[in-house]
Parts: structure tokens; sequence; C-alpha cells
């Protein structure tokens, strides 16, 4: 942003308050991350600054706390089987939706992604009240099945947005050269779109790690998943433990997400962009 | 003549072979989608379905009382009902002790008569224990309210499972015992104020989330790709991380002795903590820096496409630089401020944890009296009433944001 020969006084001095005003917010957008990181290596059980010393007790209480770890064992177990699920079912559905032959397509759209658009307690009520008359609440398939509902619809969005970008004259070369439609799926199409199936996929893991009211709703206490814990750590007992959780998962979906975005930039410079 | 037949045969042949090919082509689509739709359909339409039915369905009474509600049916309302329809529910107090269930309907009866929850739990206990007919004056004998018109009207009107009862109660209404639809004592008249306290909370935060996100957007729509990319990490980074993580980061400075009230305290600008945490005040914070992101990423992608010969033409024209950007530049990025606000707009509305962990109780909105309701009184009937009327008001701004946006153009990160 540069200021033009021609600026007035207002005009110079818009564009300094603009710059301040954006430094202002961006400082806003990241300071509780900043904030928070620092204050999970405080050694007293204190959330001010500044820090008496430095220590990873709440580390150590994290690693060695069995609600915690149990916690974290259940939200990988569901997150790996509602990554698998919905990337399989989010994969083949947007394969579908990319035909052009499709009938009713908005509507079909529509209720695909419709549980991103439903507030979470809206669906979370309506799978309690599901789940307890087949039996599912409180169980592991019940949990995967119901984040999966919640997780299938970006895998849909990704994949269907990777596809937007495919050149179907290829499948169609390879079905001209004899090539099975399922062959032409996994040695054409699959390698070129796989940047959105990963991504889909790792947005799929992220919604089930981190979903929290759905989890309120039909887990019991044998089931308890991290973002349910730490809401518990939160509401009963304040233990700086929170901080170090919350630390470890800034770091955990960071990774992930940058993982997404590395995909995304490969996609575009693929399609030429 | 054999020549030309032969080739309207083939003509026909050959159209019926396309007419044959595309719906083969249709079928194959639909059978890629079809598994995903049918485990939508099954987990998330049922259940939403379910919640629907719940908000105007209550068999509490009519299962629990059944001989007296079916022999209500045929009550006017106008006297006390007959020495029959006491000893049914004579007959029905001894079922429901039996069977545990008085609770649940002096429970269901305090929903719309407050306060007589104890007493028919305490009535069902002692008609148990009578033998003999007649009942009418035994049972009134036991406690007056069964010579009160008004409780027999409205176990008549419970009786009916399908009830208007928790519609009627999120907009402050009930069904008065004449029959008439009026206003609710302004004692329990609390719905519709929290109906306003989620528009208004939501409207503020994505004003909010607006007047910081327009100027961010244009720098970084304005500045070369290099320093552009880096500062879109301060945006993204936080978009990134999982709500819960942001709020507990908010709870943790919102607090008394939390790092924003040491700043203040430290820098002399208060000689008292301020209430932050447990405040209006914080909630709002808190959810303008989750959703910030959410309107900033909308105004920044249209901001890119518009062309600075824009500006430099409006100048060059004459226009004082206020003067263009209002007329000029500002016009051009409605489309991108329509998309981001309506977008923050309807994910403000669904807010829970944010308001239950940082805000006070006088801040909970709409989801979070669903979940009070659920946990706290077990009303399954009121949380599903609230639910409808939150999913409505979605939808609707839904129906709005993909005329506008599209759904198709749902952008993710």
């Amino acid at each position: 942003m540069k200021l033009p020969s021609y600026a007035t006084p207002i005009e110079k001095f818009a564009y300094y308050a603009t710059l301040a005003f954006t430094g202002l917010v961006l400082l806003f957008l990241i300071s509780p991350i900043l904030a928070i990181m620092p204050l999970s290596f405080n050694s007293e059980p204190y959330f001010s600054y500044p820090m008496p010393g430095l220590s990873l007790r709440w580390y150590e209480d994290f690693f060695s706390n069995e609600r915690w770890m149990n916690a974290v064992k259940v939200s990988l177990l569901a997150a790996v089987l509602v990554t698998i699920l919905s990337t399989i079912l989010g994969t083949v559905a947007a394969l579908g939706l990319a035909r052009a032959n499709l009938p009713f397509k908005p509507v079909i759209l529509g209720v695909l992604i419709s549980p991103m658009i439903v507030p979470v307690i809206i669906t979370a009520v309506g799978i309690y009240l599901f789940y307890a008359q087949i039996g599912l609440i409180a169980s592991i398939p019940g949990l995967v099945l119901a984040h999966t509902v919640l997780a299938t619809p970006f895998v849909v969005v990704t994949v269907t947005s990777t596809l937007s970008g495919f050149d179907h004259s290829l499948s169609r070369a390879a079905a001209g050269l004899g090539a099975t439609p399922f062959r032409v799926f996994t040695a054409i199409m699959l390698p070129i779109i796989s940047p959105g199936v990963i991504s889909g996929a790792l947005f799929a893991f992220v919604t089930s790690f981190d979903e929290l009211v759905v989890a309120l709703f039909i887990t019991s206490a044998e089931q308890r998943t991290l973002p349910k814990q730490m809401f518990a750590g939160i509401r009963e007992q304040i233990s700086p433990t929170i901080t170090a959780a919350a630390s470890i998962l800034i770091v955990f979906s960071v990774a992930l997400l940058v993982g997404i975005e590395l995909l995304r930039r490969r996609t575009e410079r693929l399609r030429g962009h | 003549m054999a020549h030309a037949e032969a080739v309207i045969h083939n003509a026909r042949q050959l159209k019926f072979q396309l007419r044959t090919a595309e719906r083969r082509g249709k079928l194959r689509a639909l059978a890629l989608v079809a598994p995903l739709f049918l485990f939508i359909v099954v987990s998330f339409v049922i259940p939403i379905v379910l919640m629907l039915k719940n908000a105007i369905y209550d068999p509490d009474i009519s299962n629990n009382l059944p001989r007296t509600t079916s022999l209500l049916a045929a009550w006017d309302g106008s006297a006390l009902p007959s020495e029959e329809v006491y000893a049914a529910l004579a007959e029905d107090f001894r079922e429901s002790e039996k069977a545990k269930t008085s609770a649940l309907i002096g429970k269901r009866m305090n929903y719309e008569m407050s306060g007589i929850r104890s007493k028919i739990i305490t009535s069902a206990r002692k008609i148990k224990a009578l033998t003999a007919a007649p009942y009418k004056d035994q049972i009134i004998a036991i406690d007056p309210i069964w010579s009160d018109l008004n409780v027999w009207t409205t176990i008549k009107r419970a009786g009916n499972p399908v009830t208007g009862f928790y519609l009627l109660n999120t907009v402050d209404l009930e069904t008065k015992p004449d029959g008439h639809i009026g206003a609710v004592d302004p004692g329990r008249a609390v719905y519709l104020d929290i109906l306003k306290r989620t528009m208004g909370i939501s409207l503020i935060v994505t004003l909010a989330t607006l007047v910081l996100g327009f100027p961010v957007a244009y720098v970084l729509a304005n500045t070369p790709p290099r320093i552009a990319n880096i500062l879109m990490i301060f945006v993204l980074l936080p978009f990134w991380t999982s709500l819960l993580v942001r709020t507990t980061a908010w709870f943790v400075m919102l607090q008394d002795n939390g790092p924003i009230n040491d700043l203040l305290l430290g820098s002399g600008l208060t000689s008292q903590p301020l209430p932050l945490i447990f405040s209006r005040f914080g909630t709002i914070v808190a959810m303008t820096h989750i959703q910030l992101p959410f309107t900033l990423l909308p105004i920044y992608s249209v901001m890119k496409t518009i062309p600075p010969t824009y500006m430099r033409a409006a100048r060059s024209l004459g226009g004082g630089p206020v003067y263009s950007f209002l007329h000029v530049y500002l016009p051009q990025t409605l489309p991108g401020i329509g998309a981001g606000c309506l977008l923050t707009f309807i994910l403000c509305l669904g807010y829970y944890i944010t308001p239950a962990l940082v805000g006070g109780p006088s801040d909970q909105m709409m989801s979070g009296i669903i979940a009070e309701a659920i946990n706290r009184e077990n009303n399954w009937g009121k949380a599903c009433a609230l639910g409808t009327v939150l999913l409505l008001a979605t939808l609707t701004l839904y129906f709005v944001y993909n005329r506008l946006v599209g759904i198709d153009k749902v952008k993710l990160g």
C-alpha cells in the first residue's frame, strides 16, 4: 500500500490511521494465543504476568493425569474413525455432485451440507432424542456417527471445489482407451484430486477432534472427549492445566491446517492460477 | 424407399439409445450421491424432525392420566366434572403411583400453573389410599385445587398430546383458561427478551467485526503479496484454532487477575480490576475475536478484485478523497460486506460455548437457554420449541445468504 503523490492532508492522516488501526486489530487477533501459551509454562497456578518462574508442571499434569490421557485417547479414536467414514462418504458424493446430469442438484446439495448450517445445539438435541430411541447414547459408535454427520459437509465442499478444476476429458480419454470406471477413478481422477481429498480428510479430523456441544449431550463420563474434559476443567475447577491443553491443541490444529493450506496452494498451482 | 426407412429407423434407434444413455448417466450420478444422502437423512434429518415433533407433541398427561383425559374430552368446562371423572382420576393416580410417574404429571402441570407441582404429587399419594366411592368430595377434601375449574381445563387442554403450549411460550404467549391466547404474566415473560438479546448480541458482534475487519481487509488487499501473506497469518492463525481453545484463551485473559486487568492496573488506568469475565462486554469481545475472520475474509476477497485504477480515475476527475471513497470504492465492496456480515450474524445466532464460559447468567443466548432447559429443568418440550424458533431464524437468513452469495461459494480457509 502506497500513498499517492497527490494525497491531501486528510488522505495522509487516513492512511496512517488505517495502518495503525490495522496493526491494533492484528494484535487483537493474535493476543489471546500469544497470552495463553507462555502462561502454560507458569510455575504458579495463576493466570497473571509477570510469571514468578517457568516450569513444565501443567504439561506434566496433562500427560500424567489419567482423565486427560483418557480424553485424548477417546478423541483420537473418534476423530480417526470419523475421518475414514466421512472422507469415503463425502468423496463419493462429491463425484456424483460434479456430474452435469445429476437431477435435483440444488436440493441434494442443500441437504448434504445442511449440518454445517444448522446451529450445533439443535443438531445435538435432535441426535440425543434419536439416539435415546435406538440406544446409541453414551457409546463410541454413537459419537462417531454424530461427528461424521458434522464432518462430512466439509469433505463434500473441499472435494467438490477441487473437482470443479478437474478436466473431465481426461477421464473420457481413459474410458475411451478401455479403462473400467473404477480404473478411471483410481488411476486418473484420484491422483489429481488427492490434495482436495486429503484436505477434506484433515478438515473432518479437526471437526471431530474439536467438537464439544454434541459430545456434551450424547456421551457419558466414559467417552469424555478432550474438548469435554477442557470444558469441565474450566467450569468445575479452574486448573491451569487447561492452558497446557489449549497450547497443545493450538500447535496441533495449526500444524494440521498449515497442511491443508499447503495442499490448497498445490491444487491452485496445478490448476495454473 | 427401403433405404429411407432404414435411416428413419436408425435415427429413432439413436434417439432411443441416447435417452437410455442419459438415463443411465443420471442414475449413476444419483447412485454416487445416494449413500451420503441416505446417511444424512437418517442421522441428521430424522433427528431434526424429532426435535420439531417434540416442540408440538407432549403425551405426558395423556399417557399418565389416560382415563381422566378421555372422559374430559366430552366435558364442556362450564361446571366441575362429574363423579365419573373423579373416579377415573383416582384410578389414574393409583396407576401413576405404581408406575412412579406422578412427579412427571406434577412437572408437566407446573409448566402451565406454577406452584401446583407439589400439590399434585401430594394429592396423588393421598388419593391412592382412597378405597370407596364417591370420590368427588373426598378428592376435593384432599386439596382444594380439585375444585378449581382452571385445573380441570388445564388437564383437559394438556391431555391433548398435540400442543401449541411450548411454541406459544417461546414468544411469551399462553392459552388462557377461557381458550383465548394472551400474554403470560410479566414475571414469566422472559423468552422474547432472550430472542431480542440473541439478536442484539449478534448484531453488535457483526457490526464490531465489520468496523474492525474493513480497514484490515483494505490494507491486506492493497499491500504487496509478500507482506500481505505474512499479515494474513495473523488472521488465519486464530481462525484455525478451535473455538473452545480461543474461548479458553479469553476466559484466562478476562480474569480479574488475568493479563488484561494486569495491564490496566499496571498502567494506572484503573485502580481496581474491571469485572470483565462473566460480563456482556467480555462475551462480545470474545465473540468478535472469534467471528472477525469470517467477516474479514469475504470483504478481502472482494477488495482483491477492485482495480486500483478506479480510485485514481475518480480522483483525477475531481472527486475528493472522501467523496471518491464513498461513491466509488465503498459501493464495490458491498457484496463482500453483505456476505461477510450475514455469515457472521447467522453463526452468532447459534453461539453456545462462548457465552456459557465467558458470559454471566444474563448474557446467555438462545442456544444456552436451550441447553439450560434440558440440563437444569429436563424440559424437552421447551428446549425443542426454542430450537424450532432458532432453526427457523437461521434457515430464513440462510435462504437470504444463499440468494445473495450461493451455497456453493462457501469457502473454507
